[in-house]
């Protein structure tokens, strides 16, 4: 335990962090989805500053102007810049995207601890409900809750929190049970730590790198979720821009509009594909397999 | 075997009684009185509200409403639609055929798609069309389904004129029309789990390739296609086939927007039309028959693993 008897011939090793920031870094689509992934949350906080118009501002004279040079994206059915519109829609989805997974985790990781590392009929239960939930396919549960919350964009977030924490109750039991069976833990115990401290102290800390993992591909499919909910009416509501609200609104427009369509919809993609991309990188850094290479 | 039926079977009751549970307590969450509105123009009228109450059992404790409710979606009536006075199971039952044949087309495709994909970015790995397959795939995760319908309406139906842009005609009723008012929406749901199958095929076939019966059988000098088609494909299409069947499920969930975008009256437009509504016996009805699928279907992938791998038959 004292620092007395570790050898201190060795040269200073590579922290295993540094070793998985190395290897992500050689990752080239990886590093690309993680910058494209930070230029979209600079967007989102800096809205205010970069978006040419108001997102609200309506204008008579400007109804359903294809893309020109004053409105690189072209204007909606109410005259209102869709570029303006695209860019503040980034805060609902990256806020939706990123809020509801680590709402998800605040619900999942703890109960799925608890169960991994209490067993019994404790475990049981958990697991027993994240089934449940897991059987039902994660967007009609989603949708199901959403409505009966009533349409708001918080709601929305409740709602795909809510069901997106049972994969990580999963992911965070299995873990735990892993951990359940190591020394470290056994001696962590015999020192008297008390279960709590096992739990967040000990065993968190080491299932750090799965869950990161997880989360990032999570935040993917949180802002498809939310892009949704908000396309049914569920999600953000008019008239603040949401990129799932644009298209809803684009569809009546497609012949005569079809810009109203493209562009959110291309963005939701290029944001997904980054948070993907960035996923897989991580997958690829964090997994210990990867070390021999 | 009959026992391990058995007892997987005994594992699937807990799961859906939980979630029954989780479904009804749903309604909790609704904000409103449902008796208001039910009543609609009535609702000033206390005898009418306290009628509706009395009627539906919403005047008793929460956990009696809870076994009323239960003891009838065991008998199979999910009540009635608030809407249209319609059993909800009477809805479902005519919606499914609909999301049905949606959801089968799209596995198909998927399929079709999917898996020559997979075989081919496995046999050549780290090249050209390997790299193309895998970004293809990743594109097809990373576009949501509902917009991708948008753009394909956009180009097949205003630019290009060839196909209707919604709406559906029955199966029997004429399979032309049928067949091209679902091929949008099927191409728009599959798509997604294509690149699901893709991705499994390649990671099932690159194991199978790496064996030593591949080696051994090509060293007996048997001919790269035999042993890509006889050998390792065999084996590698285990996995895939157990995923395919979950995968099949999904489908239902993904038919939720792909049916409303292209107004198919199935299954999923049910449940967006019941939410739109504030028909909450149809949402409730509706996630329950979903959760029904679902599991049987995870029930039968586990009989077909067992029926395509000998194996386990005795375990």
């Amino acid at each position: 335990m004292s620092a007395s008897t570790a050898p201190t011939a060795l040269p200073a090793a590579e922290s295993p962090t540094r070793r998985a920031i190395k290897r992500f870094l050689r990752h080239r689509l990886a590093v690309f989805g993680l910058v494209v992934v930070v230029l979209f949350v600079a967007v989102a906080i800096l809205a205010p500053l970069i978006a040419p118009y108001d997102p609200l501002q309506t204008s008579w004279s400007r109804i359903r102007k294809p893309p020109s040079f004053d409105h690189w994206m072209g204007t909606d059915e109410n005259g209102r810049d869709v570029l303006s519109r695209v860019i503040w829609g980034a805060r609902a989805s990256m806020m939706a995207g990123v809020i509801s997974v680590l709402g998800a985790l605040a619900i999942g990781v703890p109960l799925g601890l608890l169960a991994g590392l209490a067993g019994g009929w404790v475990d049981a239960v958990i697991s027993r409900v994240a089934d449940a939930m897991l059987s039902v396919p994660f967007l009609i549960l989603a949708i199901a809750l959403a409505a009966f919350l009533g349409p708001a964009l918080e709601n929305a977030m409740i709602a795909i929190a809510v069901t997106a924490s049972p994969v990580f109750v999963r992911l965070s039991r299995g873990m735990a049970l892993d951990a359940k069976a190591t020394d470290w833990i056994e001696a962590a115990r015999a020192l008297g730590n008390p279960p709590w401290r096992t739990a967040f102290v000990h065993v968190l800390p080491n299932i750090v790198p799965p869950l990161l993992v997880q989360a990032s591909l999570a935040i993917a499919e949180a802002i498809i979720a939310e892009a949704a909910l908000s396309f049914l009416g569920l999600g953000m509501q008019p008239p603040n821009p949401s990129w799932g609200s644009m298209l809803n609104s684009s569809q009546r427009f497609l012949t005569q509009a079809p810009w109203l369509s493209i562009f959110p919809g291309v963005t939701i993609m290029i944001v997904v594909l980054a948070f993907n991309l960035m996923g897989d990188g991580l997958r690829d850094a964090l997994d210990p397999r990867a070390d021999k290479t | 075997m009959g026992i391990w039926l058995l007892r997987r079977v005994g594992q699937v009751i807990p799961t859906l009684l939980i979630l029954s549970i989780l479904i009804f307590g749903l309604q909790q969450l609704m904000p409103g009185d449902p008796a208001v509105i039910l009543a609609g123009e009535e609702r000033g009228d206390p005898a009418v509200l306290a009628q509706i109450r009395a009627e539906l059992g919403l005047d008793r404790p929460i956990w009696q409403q809870y076994l009323l409710w239960m003891g009838k979606v065991l008998t199979g009536d999910f009540g009635f639609s608030w809407r249209i006075r319609v059993p909800v199971s009477e809805l479902i039952l005519t919606k499914l055929p609909v999301t049905f044949q949606l959801a089968s087309m799209a596995f198909i495709i998927a399929i079709l798609i999917g898996v020559p994909l997979g075989i081919l970015s496995a046999v050549r790995k780290d090249t050209p069309s390997d790299w193309a397959a895998n970004g293809a795939a990743l594109f097809g995760v990373s576009t949501p389904n509902f917009w991708l319908g948008i753009m394909m309406i956009l180009l097949f139906s205003v630019e290009l004129g060839w196909l209707p842009p919604s709406g559906y005609v029955p199966l029997f009723e004429d399979p032309v029309q049928s067949l091209s008012t679902t091929i949008m929406p099927a191409f728009v749901l599959g798509t997604g789990v294509a690149s699901v199958l893709m991705r499994h095929t390649r990671a099932a076939m690159l194991t199978a390739l790496s064996q030593d019966y591949v080696r051994t059988a090509r060293a007996k000098g048997l001919k790269e296609r035999v042993v890509i088609w006889k050998h390792a494909l065999r084996n590698a299409l285990i996995p895939v086939v157990t995923l395919g069947a979950i995968e099949f499920g999904r489908l239902l969930a993904g038919a939720v927007l792909t049916e409303q975008i292209f107004t198919i009256p199935g299954f999923g437009k049910l449940i967006v039309d019941a939410v739109f509504n504030r028909d909450y016996p149809v949402v409730q009805g509706v996630v329950m028959a979903t959760a029904l699928i679902f599991v049987t279907l995870s029930l039968l992938t586990d009989l077909l693993y067992m029926a395509i791998n000998p194996r386990l038959r005795n375990a």
